[in-house]
């Protein structure tokens, strides 16, 4: 009876201290190799700071599965203190009504000063922020063995037109010229990057984030479904199906010659001990040097009714941001930095390479949302391009002036 | 008797007899609650959703048949739907034919049959993800059943149907037979065995020939077998996705699309949750097109009997 009494007494005692420590759970996916060390990272830096990290990790299927988790927990009003939800889809959480306003931290913070305003954009519902961007993601670069380069004497391209002219080379002399794999989100990529290459920024946005019709039936969009459909006799015949990580290993043993994917494919290389300059070289593909096609992911905030949990909210939000977290997170998993005053002499050259662009994109229009990953349009508009692009791409008799047509059409219909 | 009892001298009644009445209802109710909600509910529900705009989440704004409307324009629908016709078509009739030669052949008293049979219903056992990814590699130009042959020394050899638009509806058909047809010659076997062997005797007395008596005599006496393992593969057939998720993903494109995957990846991923219950409306009515006339005429079968 008595221990009892003690252990209430101390219980009692020691609740109000516990009190000031909030719990953050966070829901994410973030559970691969590097990617797994960058959360575990996170974690260690809230902790640090005094509270109590939930880990709410779904994994599986690019955060599908997170997501409908996410949408049970929200729609019975108990939501996570932040979730991984990116682009277009937080303005959609922000329209319900569930996101928390994270001004206050900003402004503290400085975030206005320290992110490029195509990124805060993002970040903000109706004016204010609701979600901290993690990183940033360039989709549209060009991977390339440069030992094959030099068997087959090709040279690295800069234009579309050396593009193929290096692909014929590399063909001539046995080697798959681009690795592949056949996915609805792979095809999309590479087709993005022919987009943005052809059409440049400024269409690239008109078409792509505007929907504008006159644009995505335009002469340019048709080119850019043409050179699509000329990739095709550059790749192998059993792409199909392939997970991008495999074509990536198919350039670093020297079967392919280059793969066209986001800087994702980076990490692949890092773990086969190859450097970055010498044993393969990163390149913006061909045509799109001076844009940049982002792909940002960020953890948006909910609206809690608890105060000390949010207080560890908005020191989540802080940690996200604080240069040590981003140098560590950001050299797992492939990106570079979301803040632009970073120091980045940490990096390896692709990244400094990419930071650099990032920058001058930023200045122009070059810095240009990703639609295949999410960060330009809505999910929907997304999967009906998808859909058009695929099978455009996996129709050997499809014809490129009907495909900008079914493109437009079928954006227009998901509207 | 003991409801007679109970009219007879109803002043009587004890609280048991009551609560006798009463049990079997109340054992039933939870799982009849279930059924209702988790079932018949939820399909009010899909279809209420059906006539609205929702996109991301559930909302009520009405929208008429601006989806089905959607659906009819669509042409992965078409694909997925036209894909369902020769997945299910080729599916049921060939696990069918290759379950019913099995039976017959195992039926013929041969040694090791005990093993046989077990062999050729393990497939069973297994889950359609395994079966798929299994496929997928067998199937795979460059890993499976394609190289071994060319590296054997076939160097003509070509067989690519996994990534060709155009066949790959058939890799599934191949994968999914391999997994049923063990289950089809179970349920046959078991429905050969239950025959009369008298009649059969009394065929092989008249001098029928073997391939005689099956077709005309044992066959047409199984008619109720051939039902049920029709009604468990259509409905197999009907609600894959586990196997294309494994085994093609719905690709290359949307060539090897199915209704069930179209529904998942437009309620669940593309946010157009209007769309996807639209779709899951139109499924269901293919069900109910095959199920309805099917109960209809087994109803009436059993009054008549």
């Amino acid at each position: 009876m008595n221990a009892i009494h003690r252990l209430a007494l101390s219980v009692s005692l020691a609740l109000p201290l516990l009190a000031h420590a909030g719990e953050v759970e966070v829901l994410h996916w973030w559970t691969s190799g590097g990617e797994k060390r960058a959360a575990d990272t996170l974690q260690k830096l809230v902790e640090q700071k005094g509270h109590t990290w939930k880990d709410f990790a779904v994994a599986g299927g690019g955060g599908e599965a997170a997501m409908t988790v996410l949408k049970t927990r929200a729609v019975s009003g108990n939501p996570p203190s932040a979730a991984q939800i990116k682009g277009p889809d937080i303005q959609e959480w922000g329209e319900l009504g569930l996101l928390a306003n994270l001004d206050d931290t900003a402004k503290a913070e400085r975030w206005d000063e320290m992110l490029p305003e195509q990124v805060r954009k993002i970040m903000q519902y109706d004016g204010s922020y609701v979600a901290v961007p993690v990183n940033v993601h360039r989709v549209n670069w060009l991977w390339i063995n440069p030992e094959v380069f030099e068997k087959a004497g090709a040279t690295p391209p800069k234009t579309l037109d050396e593009f193929f002219a290096a692909a014929d080379k590399l063909k001539a002399a046995g080697f798959i010229p681009v690795a592949h794999g056949g996915q609805p989100w792979q095809d999309g990529t590479v087709f993005e990057g022919f987009v943005l290459s052809i059409l440049g920024p400024d269409d690239y946005h008109k078409a792509f984030v505007e929907l504008d019709n006159d644009t995505l039936t335009g002469d340019k969009m048709v080119q850019a479904f043409t050179a699509l459909k000329k990739l095709r006799d550059y790749i192998d015949a059993d792409a199909a199906g392939r997970e991008w990580n495999r074509a990536t290993g198919m350039v670093i043993d020297g079967k392919a010659g280059m793969q066209i994917m986001g800087d994702w494919a980076k990490s692949e290389f890092t773990a086969a001990n190859k450097v970055a300059g010498e044993d393969y070289q990163c390149l913006p593909f061909p045509g799109t040097q001076g844009s940049f096609a982002f792909n940002i992911d960020s953890l948006a905030m909910f609206k809690l009714s608890n105060d000390d949990n949010r207080k560890a909210q908005e020191d989540l939000a802080r940690t996200v941001l604080e240069p040590e977290f981003q140098t560590f997170f950001n050299q797992n998993k492939g990106s570079i930095p979301v803040r632009q005053d970073q120091d980045m002499s940490e990096f390896d050259a692709c990244a400094q390479q990419s930071m650099i662009d990032f920058k001058e994109a930023a200045k122009g229009s070059g810095l240009q949302p990703s639609l295949t990953h999410g960060m330009a349009a809505s999910s929907y508009v997304q999967g009906a391009v998808f859909d058009v692009v695929t099978n455009f791409f996996n129709d050997p008799k499809a014809d490129p002036q009907k495909a900008a047509k079914q493109l437009a059409a079928a954006i227009q219909a998901v509207q | 008797m003991s409801s007679i009892a109970l009219q007879a001298r109803p002043a009587k009644a004890s609280p048991l007899d009551a609560l006798q009445r009463w049990l079997p209802k109340l054992v039933l109710a939870p799982s009849m609650l279930i059924v209702l909600v988790g079932f018949y509910a939820y399909i009010g529900w899909t279809f209420l959703l059906s006539f609205t705009n929702s996109r991301f989440m559930p909302s009520y704004k009405w929208a008429g048949l601006q989806q089905y409307e959607r659906l009819w324009d669509n042409d992965r629908w078409w694909v997925a739907s036209q894909n369902l016709l020769v997945f299910g078509g080729m599916f049921i009739a060939i696990s069918l034919l290759i379950g019913v030669v099995l039976a017959v052949l195992l039926d013929q008293r041969i040694r090791r049959e005990g093993l046989i049979r077990t062999i050729y219903l393990y497939p069973m056992a297994l889950s359609m993800i395994v079966t798929g990814t299994a496929w997928q590699w067998l199937l795979n130009p460059g890993l499976g059943l394609d190289k071994l042959l060319r590296d054997w020394g076939w160097e003509g050899f070509r067989f690519d149907w996994l990534v060709d638009p155009d066949r790959v509806i058939y890799c599934l058909v191949i994968a999914a037979v391999w997994q049923a047809s063990g289950f089809v010659m179970a349920l046959f076997l078991a429905g050969l065995r239950s025959v009369d062997q008298s009649i059969i005797r009394a065929a092989q007395v008249d001098g029928a020939s073997l391939p005689t008596i099956y077709l005309r005599i044992v066959l047409p006496s199984l008619r109720p077998v051939f039902f049920s393992a029709l009604m468990i593969l259509a409905h197999i057939a009907i609600k894959s996705f586990d196997l294309v998720a494994a085994m093609t993903a719905g690709g290359p494109g949307y060539s090897s699309d199915l209704p069930a995957m179209f529904m998942y990846a437009h309620t669940f991923t593309r946010g157009q949750m209007g769309l996807g219950a639209a779709s899951a409306m139109l499924m269901l009515g293919a069900v109910m097109a095959i199920i309805v006339p099917y109960l209809y005429s087994e109803l009436r079968n059993k009054r008549h009997v």
